[in-house]
């Protein structure tokens, strides 16, 4: 049982990254390349600011069709990054696909609504929100060319703890939802808002857009990757409550008629 | 059909010999989000090609 729900997880999950992969490339991409457009600008504005004397054009001819890297080797073409994405959704699919068959083995039942498609939904919409919302509206998603290299340590450390305050909120929303079954949805939505709205209040912002990067670009950029995460989280929640609900279906059901 | 599918909760002695999938999925997560070579030994290649993956997820890359 709990295996079935498992492995139902991991290949719904694979799909659903699969499809977010999809939407990423073809609206997300464009935004990327457009960023790393405006870095490799900046970056040789400065190169050829510093040997003065030297021919700033040769810039242009020793990096044909550059790759965008951090360092100074490139070690994955642009293409190949661009083929990366695919694999990079795919495998975070299966993982967060893979936590999120357990996750729905271990609280069907328990909390929110009875029937397998609707709790797959709920479950969904709920990691959607705690995992990703809650964060990104305090850490939204920065595309190449915002941020600054020194403080990667902090930024990651900053965005894990916000992940992790909206999952445990979500544990807070559920003992609320249990303390006062009569107002449930509304005792469960505000033990969530507020351990949520505390911590975004509390922790320190983030502010390293650089001056003069181009305001559209950046909403763009971080529409496209709210809306790949949208997909991702949408994806597993029909999904997965489309095959429970047919698995559910067929077994005791064999001699009905076909339908 | 629906209530009867799914209303009955899986007690959780069965679902203890499956946990050590969590750690495993989270491992996935890390090699996809912030590995530059630590957990690999790929040096940077993983985080390079996974690159685009990461920024439009959302993680902070650099």
């Amino acid at each position: 049982m709990v295996r079935t729900l498992l492995v139902r997880g991991l290949l719904v999950g694979l799909a659903a990254g699969l499809l977010a992969a999809v939407f990423a490339f073809f609206v997300g991409e464009p935004q990327v390349d457009n960023a790393i457009a405006i870095e490799q600008a900046a970056s040789q504005t400065a190169e050829a600011g510093h040997d003065d004397g030297a021919a700033p054009h040769s810039h242009a001819e020793d990096e044909a069709a550059p790759a965008h890297s951090h360092g100074e080797d490139e070690l994955v073409s642009r293409p190949g990054q661009q083929a990366g994405l695919f694999l990079a959704l795919a495998l975070y699919g299966v993982s967060v696909g893979g936590i999120f068959g357990l996750a729905y083995a271990g609280l069907r039942g328990r909390v929110g609504p009875r029937s397998d498609r609707a709790f797959a939904a709920f479950l969904a919409g709920a990691a959607f929100v705690a995992a990703v919302l809650v964060p990104f509206l305090k850490y939204p998603a920065n595309p190449p060319a915002v941020g600054d290299p020194e403080t990667i340590g902090s930024r990651t450390t900053l965005y894990l703890v916000m992940v992790a305050i909206g999952l445990l909120s979500l544990g807070v929303a559920a003992a609320c939802a249990r303390q006062f079954p009569r107002y449930g949805p509304a005792a469960g939505t505000a033990g969530f808002l507020v351990p949520v709205i505390v911590a975004w209040a509390l922790l320190p912002t983030v502010d390293e857009v650089p001056g003069g990067f181009p305001a559209t670009l950046l909403w763009d950029f971080r529409v496209a990757s709210l809306g790949t995460q949208l997909v991702l989280w949408t994806s597993i929640g029909v999904l997965y409550g489309l095959v429970t609900r047919r698995g559910a279906a067929s077994a005791p059901m064999r001699d009905a008629v076909p339908s | 059909m629906n209530e009867l599918a799914g209303s009955r909760p899986i007690p959780l002695s069965r679902l203890r010999p499956w946990l050590l999938a969590v750690p495993v999925s989270l491992l996935l997560a890390y090699l996809v989000t912030f590995d530059q070579g630590a957990v690999s030994q790929m040096g940077s290649y993983l985080h390079e090609l996974m690159h685009d993956g990461r920024h439009l997820l959302g993680v902070p890359c650099h």
